[in-house]
């Protein structure tokens, strides 16, 4: 198991009022008894909420709010890549070089990336602004090459694309 | 050609209710909630539909085992499409949402389960919310709930994201996933047509399944029999991806042959038929084509099987002559190491085995005999696990070797590619 990590703050996570009120939504999709199938919509809301990124004090209190043991919440934390266990930048630019991409140069689309952000695969920028990231397939096969930032996919995408939509970033 | 699942993607705002309305949208239903639970399996196994997703099960046959009994059921749509190449079902997801929720609600129905689930791959957070929209309208609307259409029946429907785990896909990692674990598959038997989600009779359906359902109800099964051809009827969707001038998702009639899907609907091999190298018919997983297969073989289960390769989720990936097969292969083997769930012995480790092997041959590092050491890998994987994540695994590696032995044993002896 990868190492979790502290939060540096200090301060205990805490779903503010709305994000409670969400949580009781995701609570009605499943059966009563079977509370523990909220543990993965929870942990996406918690990262969401808590800076994109899941301490091991954000997955205890999931596992307070879920009602299962933090060692549960752990083993599933771990296994799923999409939760970030250390912290990411505001801008996570996750870029696919499965079969599809790679045929239609994805390498290319590497390359300008990692020499725009100065960053290699799993390093994040001195300022928090970016985290670059490798990633297997993410299905946009057929508009390839493509990328993910954050909620959104770029598709069909040039080393040109890249920088306007780099520099098009709030 | 006839079209079904696709067949209103391109309506302005066809994700809508009102717009799918417009076009017959829930007319399947209302003439669903009049039949039978059997007379609607018996027309969805008339049909012949077999899963969309990558394995071919016939539908109505799966849905038939579901047993009569006084517990929970439960329907489950594997929207979780991660086979490397696939990228159909996020165009129905987002395009025509409640075509995909009214076969489900009729699913749901004809197998007496009154939860649904969509299990939605965590990264297409869009795709989700476009769902999620649809299915509160279909609330609002009354064809959700615990009265649908005012005749009674319960039918309640959630999204559930999933976590970036291509294992997921497998239909009872799917089921661990949903109940809040780790996505490790289960062993079969028991199926989870008995025991799957909370231990409850589950069926499992892919997303373009489901979303063919509507027709099938409203036209019949012998209508949809008798489009396609002998045991794979229907229209089904390919993605084309790679070397095409004009990627896409194409619906046609399965049977259709390779060359002319590739040609009339993709637009053409990057540089002319005669630069195709070869194809990946039906996903990462399946065997790799040669050109002289290509030639000939049409789109279908059994026609795909019997050359040597399988239909899989209909992702038709194209490599032309530049390729280098060797790097192709290294790279699927890369992605089928970092995706083994680890819990059986010759996956974890063989599927790590034949990631470094391929990466040393890729790296020209080869050493003689590593050919014939990763056959044997593949082969003590094959058949020996739990899921088919293992065979998925294999397969790529042994069909490229199976299909293009001297560009690996160029490789190992040259140290580079054959192709420049």
């Amino acid at each position: 198991m990868s190492e979790l990590q502290k939060s540096s703050s200090g301060v205990p996570p805490r779903f503010s009022e709305e994000a409670m009120r969400q949580v009781g939504v995701i609570f009605q999709r499943y059966p009563a008894e079977r509370r523990e199938s909220a543990v993965m919509p929870v942990l996406h809301l918690a990262q969401r909420e808590f800076g994109g990124w899941l301490s091991q004090e954000a997955l205890d209190y999931v596992a307070e709010v879920v009602g299962m043991p933090p060692m549960r919440v752990y083993e599933v934390a771990t296994f799923y890549t999409m939760y970030n266990l250390k912290p990411v930048g505001k801008y996570h630019v996750q870029v696919c070089t499965n079969i599809s991409c790679w045929l239609c140069a994805s390498d290319e689309i590497v390359r300008a990336l990692q020499s725009r952000l100065q960053l290699s695969f799993g390093e994040s920028s001195q300022d928090g602004r970016f985290t670059l990231s490798e990633v297997e397939c993410l299905g946009a096969c057929v508009n390839a090459p493509m990328m993910q930032i954050n909620d959104d996919y770029h598709e069909n995408l040039t080393p040109a694309k890249v920088s306007e939509i780099i520099d098009q970033l709030p | 050609m006839t079209k079904i699942v696709y067949k209103h993607i391109h309506l302005e705002n066809s994700h809508t209710l009102a717009v799918y309305k417009s076009v017959g949208g829930y007319q399947a239903l209302e003439k669903a909630l009049t039949l039978s639970g059997d007379d609607i399996i018996d027309e969805v196994k008339r049909s012949g539909i077999r899963g969309r997703g990558g394995a071919g099960f016939p539908a109505g046959l799966k849905w038939s085992f579901i047993p009569k009994d006084d517990r929970a059921k439960y329907l489950v749509c594997n929207a979780d499409e991660g086979e490397p190449g696939t990228c159909k079902d996020r165009d129905i997801m987002r395009y025509v949402p409640h075509q995909l929720i009214e076969g489900m609600v009729i699913a749901g129905y004809a197998v007496r389960a009154e939860r649904g689930y969509i299990y939605i791959r965590g990264e297409f957070y869009r795709e989700a919310e476009r769902l999620q929209a649809a299915i509160d309208e279909a609330y609002a609307a009354g064809y959700l709930g615990n009265n649908v259409m005012g005749r009674g029946v319960r039918f309640d429907l959630a999204v559930h994201r999933g976590g970036g785990a291509y294992v997921c896909g497998e239909e009872t990692g799917l089921i661990e996933s949903l109940e809040g674990k780790k996505g490790q598959p289960r062993l079969k038997p028991p199926f989870p047509a008995n025991i799957g989600l909370y231990g409850g009779p589950t069926v499992i359906n892919n997303v373009e399944t489901l979303t063919s359902v509507p027709d099938i109800i409203l036209n019949g099964g012998a209508w949809y029999s008798a489009l396609g051809v002998e045991k794979s009827s229907g229209t089904k969707v390919f993605a084309v991806s790679g070397h095409v001038n004009k990627p896409g998702n194409y619906e046609v009639e399965l049977g259709i042959p390779l060359k002319v899907l590739l040609e009339e609907y993709a637009g053409g091999v990057r540089g002319g038929w005669d630069n195709l190298k070869g194809v990946i018919p039906g996903g990462a997983s399946s065997p790799v084509f040669t050109k002289a297969v290509c030639e000939t073989v049409t789109m279908d289960y059994d026609a795909i099987a019997k050359a040597g390769s399988m239909l899989g989720s209909g992702a038709v990936i194209v490599l032309d002559r530049s390729v280098c097969i060797v790097r192709a292969i290294a790279r699927l083997s890369r992605f089928y190491r970092h995706e083994s769930c680890g819990q059986c012995s010759p996956c974890r480790e063989g599927t790590g085995w034949l990631s470094q092997i391929m990466q040393r041959i890729e790296q020209g590092k080869g050493v003689r005999g590593d050919i014939d050491l990763l056959l044997s890998v593949a082969s003590n994987i094959q058949g020996k696990t739990i899921c088919a994540l293992g065979d998925a695994a294999a397969m790529p590696v042994a069909g490229a070797i199976r299909a293009f032995r001297e560009e690996f044993e160029y490789h190992i002896e040259h140290g580079r590619c054959m192709v420049a």
